[in-house]
């Protein structure tokens, strides 16, 4: 206890950080042994964690480096069919099934880290609504390209096309990987809670130790007053470059994780609303508050679930709970009282 | 109290302790045009090693202007300025700070939501070697070397008796720490020239005078050069050696502050031109 109290602000808000991920993964693994967990609730276990690690991520471009992206759910599905093509390349060479997971997620990671070198460029040049408006494109184009695509395995090795399936001259073994607007299909369900949970961790590591390293901080000097950190000396290109491209690979991860859980995906599913889904979870949770980000993403993925006894107007509920949960938090007189238990409050407390 | 000002090779004035020594910053011929309008034009100023030099003139002639040249916020359009008998041509801002300038602003430019300390570290972050990676998995070149920049950063902000407010955002200060902090963060980057725009703007007397003397502490301890924009001609003609008067982007007098005090251009610049009778 006195050890606690001895920390560091950031580094014991970190920790309860942790805390927290790790109570609520203990928790629900005793519910699913007891069996007290609902079917519904059990199939969302392993979303609710690919989407804690996207909130985070895109924390990381949002409320860190204070620059709106439109397209981060592009970067999952880059992250998402890389890993699964991956995984199914891999299945002959690697067979144990949570370290083929790990692999392809991390192969998942890196393409949608090469492919955010690419979108950085404009990133690095523009900023505010007209950078919105580029990720934006980023994502549909993203989206539209792998709708097109068409990947097949056999023992020659992979074969691409744009055309349709017949197309890629596949062997009598060989087997359709991508099938356009199709999507993937017979991915193999590698994905699991503890993979999700360990994931979680990992991300929550990466990006609380990169906020409170020297990089973090410059980032976060560049948000606050660009003119001023440059005339310290922190150079804008590359600084938001570690950034961006660390929000980019870990939204990969989290793509991999989250196709891995279903046996067929389509490239809709990362579409534009799932974008500004995240991105309400990350305005929800508190720009730059990574543990708010993590109880926002939570809640807001299993809200639906509990509001299923509405039926039709489920939908309906869920917007008006999020106004109410907006104004609520948005409200001076809460927010006073969040700061206390130093639980909401923003950037303020979470950036430091 | 000061040194008295001596000409050097060059023909410019600086103090004598630092007449043996290469100027810290000459600029030389600089200007500036934005459209047709000539806001500094011919801009010579020679500054020694440790000496602190005043840049005043009314409202509008040009003063931040040549601080946003120094620090090539705008790129000069005419001159050469040596920092160091460097010619900083083509320098981005964050390579002139590198080069050795750094500043503060007129208008409080802190990162409002970082705390006081931190505000700090990002002013060494050059002086920082480890990378993205040390930084993500703990490596121990990011234990060490931040517990240096932990270091640091106390014993510059106990210049200013600010350690305790180490913890604070820096948003969250009174207007006077603000200021304070600005500096404290220039300082931390190791400059050899220190730019202060206005630094007592706002500041009570008493706090201007503690100010003034942790200037001079600053210059003492580090052994830096300072120029300092300033309207408190109170604290300018005190602690200034060389100071140099800027009209309409011009410069109208250069000299020590007895000079200028008396000098016929400068008065008339202030306070306008005695009818004739």
């Amino acid at each position: 206890m006195e050890k606690l109290k001895r920390m560091a602000p950031s580094t014991r808000s970190s920790f309860i950080t942790y805390g927290m991920v790790i109570v609520a993964y203990a928790v629900m693994e005793a519910l699913l042994s007891g069996g007290l967990l609902k079917s519904s609730l059990k199939g969302l276990l392993v979303p609710i964690c690919a989407y804690v690690v996207m909130a985070v991520s895109l924390n990381l471009t949002v409320g860190i480096m204070g620059e709106l992206s439109l397209g981060h759910a592009g970067f999952m599905s880059v992250g998402a069919f890389t890993a699964v093509i991956a995984a199914a390349a891999l299945e002959s060479t690697v067979t144990s099934g949570p370290v083929r997971l790990a692999v392809s997620m991390a192969i998942g990671g890196v393409a949608a880290g090469l492919v955010s070198l690419i979108v950085v460029v404009p990133v690095l040049r523009l900023q505010g609504d007209y950078l919105a408006i580029v990720t934006l494109a980023f994502g549909e184009i993203i989206k539209n390209i792998i709708n097109c695509v068409y990947v097949g395995l056999d023992g020659e090795g992979f074969h691409f096309g744009m055309k349709d399936a017949a197309s890629l001259g596949l062997a009598a073994d060989g087997k359709m990987l991508l099938q356009g607007p199709m999507g993937a299909v017979g991915i193999q369900k590698l994905s699991s809670f503890t993979a999700g949970f360990l994931l979680i961790l990992l991300t929550l590591a990466v990006a609380l130790n990169f906020i409170h390293s020297r990089a973090g901080r410059a980032v976060m000097a560049l948000r606050d007053n660009r003119i001023a950190a440059e005339s310290v000396g922190i150079s804008p290109s590359r600084y938001k470059m570690m950034a961006f491209v660390t929000s980019a690979v870990l939204a990969g991860l989290a793509g991999g994780l989250y196709a891995m859980n279903f046996s067929s995906i389509l490239a809709k599913k990362f579409d534009f609303n799932t974008s500004i889904l995240i991105l309400v979870f990350v305005v929800l949770g508190g720009m730059g508050n990574i543990r708010g980000s993590v109880i926002a993403a939570a809640a807001l993925t299993v809200l639906p679930e509990l509001l299923r006894d509405f039926s039709d107007y489920r939908m309906l509920v869920y917007a008006i709970v999020l106004i109410l949960v907006m104004l609520f938090t948005n409200n001076p007189a809460c927010k006073t009282v969040f700061a206390r238990f130093k639980l909401g409050s923003p950037a303020k407390k979470e950036a430091v | 109290m000061f040194s008295k000002l001596v000409s050097i090779s060059s023909g410019a004035m600086v103090p004598d302790r630092d007449a043996d020594k290469s100027p810290i910053l000459e600029c030389i011929g600089l200007g500036v045009t934005f459209g047709g309008l000539k806001a500094v034009e011919n801009f010579n100023l020679t500054i020694g090693r440790t000496e602190i030099a005043g840049l005043i003139g009314p409202n509008g002639a040009g003063k931040t202007t040549v601080f946003n040249l120094l620090t090539k916020v705008y790129q000069p359009t005419k001159g050469t300025i040596l920092l160091d008998g460097r010619d900083t041509h083509g320098m981005s801002t964050t390579q002139v700070n590198r080069a050795g300038i750094a500043r503060t602003f007129q208008n409080i430019r802190l990162f409002t939501n970082l705390t006081v300390e931190d505000n700090v570290k990002v002013g060494m972050n050059n002086a920082m070697r480890y990378n993205m990676w040390s930084g993500i998995f703990r490596l121990p070149g990011f234990w060490k070397e931040e517990k240096v920049a932990h270091e640091r950063a106390m014993e510059l902000l106990s210049i200013f008796d600010m350690q305790d407010m180490a913890n604070a955002r820096a948003g969250s200060l009174p207007y006077g720490a603000q200021r304070r902090l600005e500096i404290v963060r220039a300082l931390a980057t190791n400059p050899g020239l220190l730019l202060l725009d206005e630094p007592a703007a706002g500041m009570n007397p008493s706090e201007t005078a503690e100010l003034m003397e942790n200037i001079r502490k600053i210059r003492d301890t580090f052994q830096i050069a300072v120029l300092l924009i300033e309207h408190d001609m109170n604290l300018v003609m005190n602690i200034c050696e060389g100071i140099c008067v800027l009209n309409f982007g011009q410069i109208i007098a250069k000299g020590s502050p007895e000079e200028i005090q008396s000098n016929a251009t400068v008065v008339e610049a202030y306070l306008g031109k005695k009818k004739e009778a």
